[in-house]
């Protein structure tokens, strides 16, 4: 355990949210409620087919109709040399297309107009003639021989591979295979799904033509990545592009990249010099925003009759979209899938993935997904079910028998991860107990033989790798994945924290103050967090992949420690002592420096910060004021981790299933504000019953997206999900500061297994193994006939 | 943003106006009651009406209660009132039923009976629940009230018997005394449209069935009913066996399409098990004095 690290939540603990204030009055501040003066409005027209040649583009009638200031067509970008643009993942995308459309709502046009009205009535008026082509909508047929060419664009492409990698010791895992007395194997898809903020994507470009800056109000998880990339494409010099993202309603990863939109209102603004917004409605938001997952995978287990899990080996077919824009750092093109060795023990490991084109939407990691390891965990905990049927072992026994122990920390995986520390058997023996789960397998028995309702119970046990990450291996189109957090002391002692990374709902105007509020022995109320603006704030990645907390957390606390050794100084100058002889105390009134064993002897740190200001004579080599910053480059990845049991009831005769209790114990290290980390659980865990129950997002054979409203793409409601049941356990990072490991994604990570292998379970006397996900009433009764449904395909 | 196209907007304040401004504006006038159908296809663009007509201010169509010997509910009737009228849950169990898992309640504050009806979607609750009931539907226009049973009002997805310049002013309901009634509803999620959802009204007279009426919605059934079932069962002991073969009867002249709610064999089948379902809540709520479980 590192200093600052206890089991209890840090000081301050389960204060109610600073940011609650504004939200719970509706005075926050969205990018739709961004109004400047002169604002124009701008429109986007999208492509009806899937994939079809652009024959012309007449937008002369748009031109036309009054209130239109501009239109923006793939060829005016081109002039700019702008219709393309780099994504982060080192391939590119089109902003307006030229050539092609690739899926369905890609972006062909921008209207810009003097409100939201007539720019809608004006994208009626650009006439498009296309040519369509054939669509690969079935990624299992996208490297079939003659498979349609979608990226043709790239000069000598022939098919639609993207990429290959793998990772483990293939020779080592066959040869386990190979003498292994037990081995299974099973197919799934987890399907394309969409994080479908509350809050759609939107931007104010505002083009100063006087001064040249470029101001930017969107809500990016990762502000200055945005800078730095509106840079690099645009030509603009760096010092004259200010991002601000103002409150967010919602990222969940969709808001990490940069979309066509945001390029088009910047345009448009540069082009007519006034102010353009663009906000995209639900809609545009499910068609052509960051989807996620969309993994077809084939798991196979070798194991001991006895359940001992030797090895596993992976398959994975990734489908990309039609370009490859998945945000994850670039040695990683399948992210952190790496992991999927999950929770166990284990001899030998091998996966391979191939990412391929289809005619659907760019994207790939949102969706809370820590960069890929909820497919992992998905993989890895429906394999243990699939291996517990084949034994007819008890799924928690099994699990139980394989987990890695705590005194293998720090444990390296066979695919070479680091897992940092844990106590894994004991996360999972509370969960048990929690949701008393031998009285349900009796309850299940019992029912078993009555009739009546099904009842399934469903475990997982999940381990994430988070806050990335260290700089040698990681980075972003070619940003290290470093923090910046610089802290001002003010001369009454207030403070102003300014962190890179950027709020979507995590509570970081709270749980950062809580933070430097707990070095420096202050009130959080009295430490501003400023966060979201480029021109405030030092350099940083953003926020995803759950690394807000440990890597600008980490830096936080580093930056008020050194605040504190500041004036550790200036109060030995205070009281004509060595600093060396100084001890820090926090006691109710606040934390002070004072000569060691005599405490009231001493100087509280506002004291010492308006003496840092004074006429006070500062030893050499001191320059006055109490302010720091830093960069914290993470030594490695955290690991947080947990066990949750999922109890469902399900009616054999309609397929609807009802989940009746969820326990899930999580354990992200030390908890700065329980609260908050209580309530992302809760938002994970309703994330985890839609995906598992009803978030579907198929294609039908033309491409035609199935899921682009709120109609068709559900979204659970309180109606579907139980009253949570949380436990937890805490074992402290041992490298982090405040041994903190961060949990925005734990739920939905490691929830919609639990539901899944708990309707399965239910299913299991039908001689049921497996079928994919949304298990909707449909798919279970299908599942029942013995033809589970194909989920990424149009129902027929 | 979602913005619709422009249209013009007209407050009638009274059902003669209200026609007039309907002759006045002409076919490509709507009449907007609830809006929670109207508006978001406008908003889509995919229904621009030049003119809407607001009917929400006429208290003469928002009337609910009995009159003589049947059960009066107004056009503008929300969803949420039949749902909380307590006269309405004693006589036609059905209808709170249905109510209860229609959309939400932001929706059904706002939503009416009558904007349910004459948007006649193929998956519209309200439209089995009136057919299994056997309503009147009461339709003004310039020459006054035609009288139109439920099963005659929807002539095919999205078509009613409401003619351009006419009105839907209200539905008559026949009270049985005695008679049950049932509804229920398989859906994704709360508040989302049915995958399948049966209706039944069961009145028993000397140990048999006196009266049966089903009603189905989003499985293709012809106006929202099961006839060949309600013949099946008439004059027969109710009974599982009896409801089993008119749930079966029922399946097998539906016409359910395959969408993302699911494949067409699933929603027969559902269409089967849900009549059996509330035929049976159906008999076990009839006979009883109050009609109520
Ligand atoms: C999120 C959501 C979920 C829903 N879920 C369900 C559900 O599960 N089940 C279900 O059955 N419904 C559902 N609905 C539909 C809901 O019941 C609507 O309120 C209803 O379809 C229309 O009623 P309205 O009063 O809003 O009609 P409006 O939208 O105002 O009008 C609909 C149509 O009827 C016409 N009209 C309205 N009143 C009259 C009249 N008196 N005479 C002649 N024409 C008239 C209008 O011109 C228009 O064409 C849902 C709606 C939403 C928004």
């Amino acid at each position: 355990m590192t200093e600052g690290t206890t089991a209890a939540p840090m000081g301050f603990g389960r204060m109610h949210r600073k940011e609650d204030a504004r939200f719970v009055r509706g005075r926050g501040t969205y990018v739709d409620d961004v109004r400047l003066p002169g604002m124009l409005h701008g429109a986007i027209l999208r492509s009806p087919y899937a994939h079809a040649r652009i024959v012309s583009v007449d937008a002369s009638a748009a031109e036309a109709h009054p209130g239109v200031k501009a239109v923006i067509t793939g060829e005016t970008l081109a002039g700019m040399g702008l219709a393309w643009m780099p994504t982060l993942s080192a391939d590119v995308q089109a902003v307006l297309a030229t050539d092609k459309v690739r899926y369905q709502g890609q972006e062909v046009a921008f209207v810009v107009a003097e409100d939201a009205y007539t720019a809608r009535d004006a994208l009626e008026l650009i006439e498009v003639e296309y040519e369509p082509l054939e669509p690969v909508i079935d990624a299992r047929r996208a490297l079939d021989e003659g498979a349609p060419v979608i990226r043709d664009d790239v000069e000598g492409r022939t098919g639609n591979h993207i990429f290959d990698w793998e990772a483990g010791d293939r020779e080592q895992t066959d040869a386990v295979f190979e003498r292994a007395e037990v081995t299974v194997a099973q197919d799934m898809l987890y399907p394309r799904v969409h994080p479908a903020p509350l809050e759609t994507c939107g931007a104010v470009a505002d083009f100063d033509r006087v001064t040249g800056k470029l101001t930017v109000w969107c809500p990016t998880q990762a502000p200055h990545a945005h800078r730095t990339l509106y840079a690099l494409v645009a030509g603009l010099p760096e010092h004259k592009i200010r991002v601000i993202s103002p409150d967010i309603g919602g990222g969940f990863g969709g808001k990490v990249g940069i979309y066509p939109g945001y390029v088009c209102a910047i345009v448009g603004s540069i082009a007519t010099g006034r102010p353009v917004k663009w906000m995209e409605d639900r809609s545009e938001n499910l068609m052509s925003t960051a989807f996620a997952r969309d993994y077809h995978m084939r798991g196979e287990v070798a194991a001991t009759r006895d359940g001992r899990i030797l090895a596993i080996r992976v398959k994975v077919l990734a489908d990309h979209g039609a370009f490859n824009g998945t945000a994850q750092p670039t040695k990683f093109p399948a992210g952190f899938f790496g992991v999927f060795t999950g929770s166990y023990d284990i001899e030998a490991a091998h996966c391979e993935v191939t990412g391929v084109y289809t005619n659907k939407a760019p994207g790939g990691v949102a969706y809370a997904c820590s960069f890929r390891i909820t497919e992992a965990v998905y993989l890895v905990e429906r394999m243990i079910d699939v291996l517990a049927c084949e034994l007819d072992a008890d799924p928690a026994e099994l699990r139980m028998k394989n987990l890695i122990r705590p005194e293998r920390f720090p444990y390296t995986s066979p695919t070479g991860w680091e897992y940092d520390s844990g106590d894994y058997p004991r996360a999972l023996r509370l969960a048990l107990d929690m949701a008393e789960y031998d009285k349900l397998r009796a309850e299940q028995a019992e029912r078993r033989r009555g009739g009546g309702p099904l009842l399934g119970v469903g475990i997982s046990f999940f381990t994430e790798a988070v806050g990335a990450g260290p700089r040698k291996h990681m980075d972003i189109l070619g940003l290290g994945m470093a923090d910046g957090a610089e802290l001002r002391v003010h001369p009454t002692g207030k403070a102003v924290l300014r962190v890179s990374c950027q709020s979507q709902g995590q509570g970081h105007e709270t749980t950062f103050a809580q933070i430097v509020a707990h070095e420096l022995g202050v009130s959080p109320d009295d430490v501003e967090v400023v966060h979201g603006d480029t021109d405030q704030t030092p350099f940083g990645l953003g926020t995803y992949g759950s690394r807000s907390t440990p890597v600008s957390g980490a830096a936080t606390a580093i930056v008020a420690r050194k605040v504190r050794e500041r004036a550790r100084l200036v109060a030995a100058a205070m009281l004509e002592a060595s600093p060396d002889d100084l001890e820090w105390s926090v006691s109710e009134t606040g934390g002070r420096w004072s000569v060691q064993g005599s405490a009231e002897h001493g100087r509280s740190i506002q004291e010492i910060a308006m003496a840092a200001h004074s006429n006070l004579e500062l030893p050499e080599g001191v320059e006055g004021h109490l302010d720091a910053v830093t960069v914290y480059n993470p030594p490695n990845l955290t690991y947080p981790f947990g066990a949750y049991v999922c109890v469902v009831e399900v009616d054999p005769g309609t397929g609807q299933v009802k989940v009746r209790r969820f326990t899930a114990v999580d354990d992200c290290g030390v908890r700065i504000n329980p609260m908050i980390v209580e309530g992302q659980i809760h938002g994970g865990l309703a994330d985890g019953v839609g995906m598992a129950l009803m978030q579907l997002m198929a294609f039908d054979e033309d491409g035609n997206h199935l899921g682009a409203s709120f109609m068709d793409y559900l979204l659970p409601t309180s109606m579907e999900c139980p009253s949570w049941e949380l436990g937890e356990t805490v074992t402290p990072s041992p490298h982090h500061p405040i041994g903190a490991k961060g949990v925005g994604e734990s739920a939905t990570v490691g929830s919609p297994v639990a539901v899944v292998n708990a309707v399965l379970d239910a299913l299991r006397p039908y001689g049921v193994r497996h079928a994919d996900m949304p298990l909707t009433p449909a798919n279970v009764w299908s599942t029942l006939q013995g033809e589970p449904l194909r989920t990424d395909l149009a129902i027929t | 943003m979602q913005v619709p196209a422009r249209f013009e907007y007209e407050r009638a304040n009274s059902v003669p106006h209200a026609l007039a401004l309907l002759e006045r504006h002409g076919p490509e006038s709507r009449v907007i009651a609830g809006g929670h159908s109207l508006i978001p296809m406008m908003k889509l663009r995919l229904a621009r009406p030049e003119v809407l007509i607001d009917i929400n201010g006429l208290a003469e169509l928002s009337a609910l209660g009995v009159e003589g010997d049947a059960l009066l509910v107004g056009a503008l009737v929300r969803h949420a009132e039949l749902l909380a009228d307590p006269e309405v849950g004693r006589y036609f169990p059905i209808f709170h039923d249905a109510e209860r898992v229609i959309a939400d309640p932001v929706v059904r504050n706002r939503g009416t009976v009558g904007g349910s009806l004459c948007q006649a979607d193929p998956s519209e609750d309200l439209s089995a629940a009136f057919a299994a009931v056997r309503a009147t539907a009461l339709v003004q226009g310039p020459g006054g009230v035609r009288e139109v049973p439920i099963r005659d009002f929807h002539r095919g997805p999205y078509e009613t018997a409401v003619e351009p310049g006419e009105l839907l002013t209200g539905l008559r309901v026949p009270i049985r005394p005695g008679a049950g009634s049932a509804y229920e509803k398989v859906e994704r999620r709360a508040g989302d449209w049915p995958v399948a959802a049966a209706g039944s009204l069961l009145r028993l007279g000397d140990g048999v069935i006196a009266e049966a009426g089903i009603g189905l919605t989003a499985v293709g059934a012809e106006h929202f009913a099961a006839p060949e079932a309600e013949a099946y069962l008439v004059g027969r002991a109710p009974g599982a066996a009896a409801f089993a073969e008119a749930g079966r009867i029922a399946a097998a002249h539906c016409n359910p399409r395959a969408d993302q709610r699911g494949p067409a064999a699933y929603k027969r089948h559902l269409a089967g098990e849900l009549v059996r379902r509330v035929l049976t809540r159906a008999a076990a709520r009839a006979g009883s004095p109050e009609g109520e479980e």
